[in-house]
């Protein structure tokens, strides 16, 4: 029993950091429909941004965890404003961009901070441990879980609450109307990068509490789960992404746990095949 | 000829200026590549000294082994340039295949006690089911979710490489080629020449097929999906059976690549399994110019040149003497690979083919 709430709640916890990356892309896909491979950058620039005001600032763990979330949201305006904008009626090559953008700037992390993990400054509450129903839970399980929800609310407020939000999800529904209704979408693009590059690099800060360090690749091997999540749970659909997401993280968590390293991440390739055939267009059944 | 060229090279679309000028230039389009050719074949009895460009002299087996490499980088470029350029489809994980050669040669052999000619027969079974069964699951989903399937397939690759299952894979270490199954021909550093043949040899039979397949009546239908899918099943053509037979043939191909790889570079190694090696691919044909007759050869061998040279010069004089921020990035060659594919995809559409097209049609 203790050892199936421990596997649950880490399995919650890694589907909220999935989440955290995925729900931002989900709607840059929905709504501008670009594959944004920099958005692993963003949760990059998100925990080295928050080590960097932790060690070299020396600041407490959450101003230095806004610092890389500003960061991170900061990078995700730049790359939408220079590097994507020019290139809406082209969207492969917007597509060819970000991922020469991810690998160079996979790169250029390595060469300021280094090719090694350096260790995340975690707040030590997190090193502690609750017990649940018998389990033993580190309590950053709970951190990620606890921020995972607070962002899937704000989400959900923002898009249905607030007069951008309609706007935002009215383009992902049918963006040349939107734009033929005379309201300018491009502001929107850019509010939808921002955002997403805000919980990105608040992943990222998760992801260092989660594994205790931060190194240059580790962006990009969360952004493919995410990509996973992404395509499980319907493009465009950030409901869709946060119940995928707790798919993935629990069915990796429990395959890793009772088969062997390496089969999780596989059995979670294996969960994403069955959706794909059994709907092409994802669980929340949008087609992309 | 006259009809490829129509269907790959814009410059032929250009209304016809004086009739023997085309000509000149037709005879010049098949001369060159056989020019070149001759001159590849030739090159490692060449002791020419190249300070500046390669690690030796031409026919040192320093040099030998990276011109090798780009060539072999150059064949593998061509195999994913008849899925991105030809047929249109965006896949982000090529390098599965080319893992797939290396590692099942290897692994039969240096694990399994297979003889060599065996185990390359194992090798071309697993390299023709494996991407059929792969392929026909993948190509059920268009676009960017397909680009999305087939970087999650090479993503459990590369777990499956790293976590080294019943020590198979040799984990992070990679994995040597057994030395006495290597034959004797290409065993060594003084056969290092007949590695450079061999990759040679690759270069030629996938550049081969593939301009005899884009020519074939596969390849038009293939132009056509890249073009209209939507067209091409309106006119009671199945797209998807089309886009199955690119993919098993790129991905076969780029698994006999990767038993070349494996002979190239005496062993397998996981690098070949990173997210960076499979997003690669699609630099090298972008670079060079997807769905032209050369332009994914020429982007392999740049990049495949570039990605081991930049490392020295990271560490050269010219760049030492330069202020730390820039040093930095300059010696990482991806971060140089990415900033000139950016550049490339924004100011020349087209790739570097692109290029010489735009200067031929300026020239006239």
């Amino acid at each position: 029993m203790s050892t199936l709430v421990l596997l649950s709640l880490t399995g919650l916890g890694l589907g909220a950091l999935y989440f955290l990356v995925a729900s931002g892309l989900s709607l840059i896909f929905g709504l501008a429909d670009v594959l944004n491979f920099a958005h692993g950058l963003f949760l990059s620039v998100g925990a080295y941004g928050t080590w960097w005001a932790a060690d070299r600032l020396g600041l407490g763990f959450v101003p230095a965890a806004a610092v890389g979330v500003g960061l991170g949201a900061l990078a995700a305006v730049l790359v939408e404003l220079l590097l994507i904008r020019p290139l809406y009626a082209r969207p492969i090559d917007q597509v060819l961009v970000t991922v020469g953008l991810s690998l160079a700037g996979v790169a250029l992390l390595q060469a300021g901070f280094g090719a090694d993990p350096v260790t995340f400054p975690k707040p030590a509450w997190t090193e502690e441990t609750t017990t649940v129903l018998g389990a033993t839970v580190p309590n950053d399980r709970f951190l990620l879980i606890g921020v995972a929800l607070a962002v899937l609310a704000l989400l959900q407020l923002f898009l249905h609450r607030t007069r951008f939000g309609l706007i935002v999800r009215a383009g992902v529904e049918d963006r040349a109307m939107v734009t033929a209704l005379g309201i300018n979408v491009r502001i929107a693009f850019t509010v939808v990068f921002a955002i997403g590059g805000a919980a990105a690099a608040l992943g990222g800060v998760l992801a260092g509490v989660y594994y205790g360090d931060v190194s240059p690749g580790q962006g990009t091997s969360l952004l493919i789960f995410a990509f996973i999540v992404v395509v499980i749970g319907g493009m465009g659909s950030v409901a869709g992404s946060a119940l995928a997401a707790v798919v993935v993280g629990l069915v990796q968590q429990f395959t890793s746990y009772y088969a062997a390293a390496g089969v999780g991440e596989a059995s979670v390739v294996l969960v994403l095949a069955m959706v794909l055939l059994a709907r092409p267009g994802g669980l929340t059944g949008r087609t992309a | 000829m006259t009809k490829s060229a129509v269907l790959t090279s814009p410059a032929q679309t250009d209304p016809p200026a004086a009739a023997p000028a085309p000509r000149r230039r037709q005879l010049l389009r098949r001369a060159l590549p056989l020019a070149l050719l001759v001159v590849l074949a030739i090159l490692p009895y060449s002791t020419l000294d190249l300070p500046a460009l390669l690690p030796g002299p031409v026919n040192s087996p320093g040099s030998l082994q990276l011109l090798g490499v780009c060539l072999v980088f150059a064949g593998l470029a061509a195999t994913y340039d008849l899925l991105f350029g030809h047929t249109g489809l965006l896949s982000f994980g090529h390098a599965l295949y080319v893992v797939l050669g290396s590692y099942t040669v290897n692994i039969a052999v240096t694990k399994g006690g297979f003889g060599l000619p065996a185990a390359l027969a194992l090798t071309v079974l697993v390299g023709l089911v494996v991407p059929a069964l792969l392929g026909a699951l993948a190509l059920r989903v268009r676009g960017i979710a397909f680009a999305m399937v087939t970087l999650a397939m090479a993503q459990v690759a590369a777990i499956a490489v790293a976590s080294d299952p019943g020590r198979l894979t040799g984990g992070e270490e990679g994995l040597s080629l057994l030395p006495s199954a290597i034959p004797d021909f290409l065993a060594g550093i003084d056969n290092t020449a007949h590695l450079y043949w061999l990759a040679l040899a690759y270069l030629v039979l996938v550049a081969g097929a593939i301009g005899w397949l884009v020519d074939s009546e596969p390849g038009r239908v293939w132009a056509a999906i890249r073009e209209n899918e939507q067209r091409v099943a309106v006119l009671g053509l199945q797209p998807y059976r089309f886009q199955l037979l690119a993919f098993v043939i790129a991905s076969f191909l780029a698994a006999l690549g990767g038993m070349v790889h494996l002979f190239l570079m005496g062993g397998s190694s996981p690098q070949i399994t990173t997210s960076s090696f499979t997003l690669g691919f699609l630099l090298m044909v972008v670079l060079g110019g997807a769905g032209t007759r050369w332009g994914a050869v020429v982007g392999g061998i740049l990049y495949a040149y570039l990605d081991h040279r930049l490392g020295a010069l990271g560490t050269s004089e010219a760049v030492a003497g330069l202020p730390g921020f820039l040093r930095a990035p300059l010696s990482e060659p991806l971060f140089v690979l990415g900033a000139l594919f950016i550049a490339v995809v924004y100011f020349l559409p087209g790739g570097l083919s692109g290029l010489s097209t735009r200067i031929r049609g300026d020239g006239r």
